[in-house]
C-alpha cells in the first residue's frame, strides 16, 4: 500500500465514522446564520415572511424563520440623514472638505423676477415609516432629491432675487420645508423632513461684483448722511449755546439797567427831599463841593480878571480848553 | 447495487418536488404579477404578497413592480411663448395600476419608459411653448417683501395668469388621458429644473448687472441728496437759532431800557424843582467826568468860587 492509498482509506474511515455529525454541524450553522439577526440601536428591522410583510422588530437580538423563509431589512429610523444640493462634503476631518466638482446644475435657478441665483442647501430628514420607505416608492432617496430640487425652485421662483439673497432667506427654507413635506406625504415614502438649511446663496459669479457694488453704494450713502449729520451736530448745539449766551447777556444788561435806574432814582429822591428844604444853599454846596473835587485834578489853571478874555488867543497851545462860567 | 424500487422512488420524489416548486411562487411586497399560459394571460393579476399558486409546467409568471416608479425627463431646450430659450428638466412618478393591461400593451418597464418619454417630453414641450417664462417660474402672485422702500419699483414681481402649479397639473391631466389604456397611471409630474440655456445667460447677466448698477446709482444719489438736505437744514436751524436769540435779546434790552426810562422819569419829573435839581446835578457829574489833568481851564474871577479871590 502506498502512502496515498493509506491516506484515502483513513479519510474514508473518518467520513464513515463522523459523516452524520458533520452534516448536522453544517445544518446547525446554516440555521443560525439565517435566523439570528442583530438590529442596531438606531435601526429597526422589517421582516418579510415569504415576501409578505410580517412585523417590525426593535433593536437587539432577533430571530427570524431560517433558510430564507423570512427576510429582514434594517432601516436606520433614529438616524438623521441628509442630502446636499449644489455641493458635496467629501471628508470630515477637523474641518469639512468639499468636492471640487461643479454642481451648479443643481444650484442654479431662476427667481421670480427672472434673475438667476445659485442656491446651496441641505435637507435633513429621518425615515419615519420604514414600511412605506421600503415598499411604496422605488428608489426613495432619488425621488427625495427630485422633490427637493423641484420644491426649492418653486419656493425661489416666487421671490425676487433680492429676497432670496437677503431678507427672505429664512422664509425660502421654511416655505420649501413645508412644500417638501407635503410632497413626501403625497408620495407616502415614509420620510419626515426635519429641516431645510440654506447654505451659500449667491448671485451668479459674473454678476457678483455689481451686487457688491450695490452694497458699497449703500455704505456710501450711509457715510454721506453720517458726515452731513456730524456736521449738523458739530454746529447746532454750539449755536444753541451761543443763543442762550446772547439772551443771558441781554438779561444781565436788563438787570443792570433797571437796578441802576432804581438806585439812581432812590438816590435822587433822597437828595430831592433834602434839597426842597433849602434849595439855594444846597445847590451852592453841591457846586462848590464839585469844584473842590475837580480843580485839583486839572493840570493847567489860568485865572483871569473879568476883562481878561483877550488873553485867550495866546493860549492856543493845542490843549483842550474848557471855559467855565 | 441500486435496486429498481429505489430508482422509481427517486424519480417520483423528483417529480413531486418539481410539481410543488412549479405550482408555488412567492410574491414580494414590492411586486405584482400576472400568470400566463402559453404566453396568454390567464386569471386576475396577483397583487397579494406571499405564497401564490399556479398550474405547474404550463403556466408562467410575469413579475411587475408595484411601487411608485421614477421617470426622468430629458433636459430639453424649448422656447417659451415669449421667445425665451430655456432648458427644462422634468420628472414624474408613475405606477403600474393594471398589470394585465400593462403586459398586453407594453410588456415591460423599459418599453413603458420609452413610451412615457414620447408622451411626457412632447406634452412638456407643448405646455412650455404655450406659456410665458414667468408662468413657468412662478406659482402664485405673492407680493414680495421689500427691504428698502425705494426699491419698490425694482422689487416688483409681475403678475402671472397661470403659474407653474397649474401648468404641471395640466400636463399631468393630458398625459394621463393619453396613457389611460396602458394600464399605468402618472401620479405626479413636476419641473425639476428650469434655467436659461447657456447661450442667453450672458445677456441675462448683462441685464442683472445693469439693474444692480441702477440701484447703486440710486443709492449714491440718495445719499448725496440726503446729505444736502441735512446741510440745508443745518443752515436753516442755525439762522433760526441765532436770529431768534438776537431778537429775544433786543426785546429784553428794549424792555429794560423802557422800564429804566420810566423809573428815571418818575423820579426826575415830579415838579419844576426836581427837574431843576436833576439838570444841575447831572451837569455837575458831567463836568466832573469830563475834566482831567490834560485840561486847561481859564477861569475868571467873575465866578462864585473865585469872586473872593479879588475881594472878600
Amino acid at each position: 500500500m502506498t502512502d496515498f492509498e493509506q491516506q484515502v482509506a483513513y479519510y474514508r474511515y473518518l467520513a464513515k465514522k463522523h459523516g452524520r455529525k458533520i452534516l448536522l454541524g453544517v445544518f446547525i450553522l446554516t440555521l443560525l446564520l439565517t435566523s439570528v439577526r442583530t438590529v442596531g440601536p438606531e435601526e429597526e428591522g422589517v421582516v418579510l415572511n415569504l415576501g409578505q410583510y410580517s412585523r417590525t422588530v426593535n433593536p437587539g437580538l432577533n430571530f427570524i424563520a431560517p433558510f430564507g423563509i423570512e427576510k429582514m431589512y434594517k432601516i436606520p429610523v433614529q438616524r438623521q440623514l441628509k442630502h446636499e444640493f449644489g455641493f458635496r462634503t467629501t471628508g470630515i476631518s477637523s474641518r469639512s472638505q468639499y468636492s471640487d466638482s461643479d454642481f451648479s446644475i443643481e444650484s442654479s435657478m431662476l427667481s421670480g423676477d427672472l434673475n438667476m441665483a445659485d442656491v446651496e442647501w441641505v435637507v435633513q430628514y429621518r425615515i419615519e415609516n420604514s414600511f412605506q420607505y421600503l415598499f411604496r416608492v422605488k428608489d426613495p432617496e432619488r425621488s427625495l432629491r427630485d422633490m427637493a430640487e423641484s420644491a426649492m425652485r418653486k419656493s425661489v421662483g416666487d421671490r425676487t432675487v433680492n429676497e432670496v439673497l437677503t431678507v427672505g432667506r429664512q422664509e425660502v427654507a421654511t416655505n420649501m420645508e413645508v412644500l417638501l413635506q407635503k410632497l413626501c406625504d403625497e408620495y407616502e415614502n415614509g420620510i419626515r423632513i426635519d429641516q431645510v438649511v440654506l447654505q451659500d446663496v449667491n448671485p451668479p459669479a459674473l454678476v457678483k461684483p455689481s451686487f457688491n457694488g450695490v452694497n458699497q453704494a449703500q455704505q456710501e450713502r450711509e457715510t454721506l448722511i453720517n458726515q452731513a449729520e456730524s456736521e449738523y451736530n458739530s454746529v447746532i448745539p454750539r449755536a444753541r449755546g451761543e443763543a442762550k449766551e446772547t439772551i443771558q447777556l441781554a438779561e444781565a444788561y436788563a438787570l443792570n439797567r433797571v437796578n441802576g435806574a432804581t438806585g439812581d432814582a432812590a438816590r435822587f429822591e433822597a437828595l430831592y427831599t433834602e434839597y426842597i428844604k433849602a434849595p439855594d444853599v444846597t445847590k451852592k454846596r453841591i457846586y462848590l463841593e464839585t469844584m473842590e473835587r475837580i480843580l485839583p485834578k486839572i493840570g493847567n489853571k489860568i485865572i483871569v480878571d473879568e476883562k481878561g478874555n483877550n488873553v485867550l488867543p495866546l493860549l492856543n497851545l493845542g490843549t483842550k480848553i474848557t471855559l467855565s462860567k | 447495487m441500486i435496486k429498481p424500487r429505489q430508482i422509481i422512488i427517486g424519480v417520483l420524489v423528483a417529480v413531486v418536488i418539481l410539481a410543488v416548486s412549479g405550482s408555488v411562487f412567492i410574491l414580494n411586497e414590492t411586486e405584482q404579477a400576472i400568470v400566463t399560459q402559453f404566453g396568454k394571460p390567464v386569471g386576475e393579476p396577483r397583487v397579494k404578497p406571499g405564497v401564490n399558486l399556479k398550474v405547474p409546467f404550463i403556466q408562467k409568471v410575469q413579475f411587475f413592480d408595484k411601487r411608485y416608479l421614477a421617470w426622468d425627463g430629458h433636459p430639453n431646450q424649448v422656447p417659451t411663448k415669449d421667445k425665451k430659450f430655456i432648458y427644462v428638466d422634468t420628472y414624474a412618478r408613475w405606477q403600474i395600476t393594471n398589470s394585465l393591461q400593462f403586459f398586453i400593451r407594453l410588456r415591460d418597464e423599459r418599453s413603458a419608459k420609452s413610451r412615457l418619454d414620447d408622451i411626457l417630453d412632447g406634452e412638456t414641450r407643448n405646455a412650455v411653448a404655450a406659456h410665458e417664462l414667468l408662468d413657468i417660474v412662478r406659482s402664485s402672485n405673492r407680493k414680495p417683501e421689500i427691504g428698502e422702500d425705494f426699491l419698490e419699483q425694482l422689487e416688483n414681481l409681475d403678475s402671472i395668469s397661470v403659474g407653474r402649479d397649474k401648468i404641471e397639473a395640466m400636463i399631468l391631466k393630458k398625459v394621463n388621458e393619453r396613457t389611460s389604456d396602458l394600464g399605468i397611471r402618472i401620479l405626479d409630474f413636476r419641473f425639476r429644473r428650469v434655467n436659461y440655456v447657456e447661450e442667453v445667460r450672458n445677456r441675462v447677466y448683462d441685464r442683472m448687472i445693469s439693474e444692480r448698477n441702477r440701484i447703486a446709482e440710486q443709492f449714491k444719489s440718495e445719499g448725496q441728496g440726503e446729505a444736502l438736505k441735512i446741510r440745508g437744514n443745518k443752515e436753516l436751524d442755525l439762522a433760526e437759532i441765532q436770529s431768534s436769540a438776537i431778537k429775544d435779546a433786543q426785546v429784553i434790552r428794549g424792555k429794560a431800557d423802557a422800564s429804566a426810562t420810566s423809573i428815571y422819569a418818575g423820579a426826575y419829573n415830579k415838579s419844576a424843582q426836581s427837574r431843576e435839581l436833576y439838570s444841575f446835578v447831572k451837569s455837575m457829574e458831567t463836568l466832573e467826568r469830563s475834566l482831567d489833568s490834560q485840561t486847561t481851564v481859564v477861569l475868571t474871577t467873575d465866578n462864585e468860587l473865585f469872586k473872593f479871590l479879588k475881594k472878600p
